[in-house]
């Protein structure tokens, strides 16, 4: 069952992505990902992170890909100049990630952890993964990273405006 | 599920973003192809957290959210400024800064 679970939700996951960078239309690469996302979650529950799960939908699936969808709107459907400047790097592109796709996996699979071969411990306590749990975590052990998020934020907003924000200078003159 | 094939996955994702940072040149398309090799990561640490049966990484991973996030607003308010000048909206034309 679980293993149904992992191959529908991987090969969601997968085909969205390729699908992410072989669309011409922005927009749909836009739609694509979060078909993506969707598929990703679901492979977040298998790891018992209820929570994640969650927040990645409400987060990235909702709050992220609708900036994404507006920005892709109002730039206009800008469809993309044929690959002719750099046919080079169409060409190394895959290459250099197959090559980084077997490096990491044979760190991975050839590295001494046994652990790797198994489903995880075996102890896990019941509220893994849960909102609960996580926010304890949060609110006592991890406060700090918590309140530096929190400031990251606020300056990511004001950048956003700053950026993309009308000059005064030209609405005065 | 081995916790194998969870990693394996996420090296896939990550190199499929890879090749899409590499290839594409819309910078909006860029940052959704960060945004995949973002999600990857997470979901590595995910695996591991799972592995070791210790929920850090579970945290860790909400930070890497925040991040992304701050990332995604600033990239976009770079794209809307480009748009705004009536730059081209190609990276390999952007050369100003090349030496």
């Amino acid at each position: 069952m679980v293993e149904v679970a992992f191959f529908a939700g991987a090969t969601g996951a997968i085909g969205g992505a390729i699908a992410v960078v072989a669309l011409r239309n922005p927009f749909y690469s836009v739609l694509a990902l979060v078909v993506h996302l969707v598929f990703l979650a679901g492979i977040f529950l298998l790891l018992r992170a209820q929570f994640l799960a969650a927040a990645q939908i409400v987060i990235y699936a909702g709050a992220v890909m609708v900036i994404y969808v507006f920005v892709a709107a109002y730039v206009g459907g800008i469809e993309e100049p044929k690959f002719d400047s750099s046919p080079q790097l169409r060409i190394i592109g895959p290459i250099l990630a197959v090559a980084l796709f077997i490096q990491i996996s044979i760190a991975v699979l050839g590295s001494s952890l046994t652990a790797l071969g198994t489903e995880g411990t075996a102890k896990v306590e019941a509220g893994f993964g849960t909102p609960e749990a996580i926010g304890k975590l949060m609110l006592e052990d991890f406060l700090i990273a918590f309140e530096a998020a929190s400031v990251l934020l606020l300056i990511a907003a004001v950048a956003a405006i700053v950026l993309a924000g009308r000059k005064r200078e030209s609405k005065a003159s | 599920m081995a916790i194998e094939w969870y990693i394996v996955l996420s090296a896939m994702l990550f190199a499929i973003g890879f090749i899409g940072v590499l290839v594409r040149r819309n910078p909006v398309v860029i940052l959704l192809c960060l945004e995949l090799m973002l999600s990857a990561g997470a979901l590595s640490m995910l695996a591991f957290s799972r592995m070791l049966g210790d929920q850090d990484g579970q945290v860790m991973v909400l930070i890497v959210l925040v991040v992304a996030a701050c990332e995604v607003v600033v990239g976009l308010g770079l794209v809307v400024a480009m748009f705004r000048r009536r730059l081209p909206l190609d990276v390999d034309e952007m050369k100003e800064l090349k030496g």
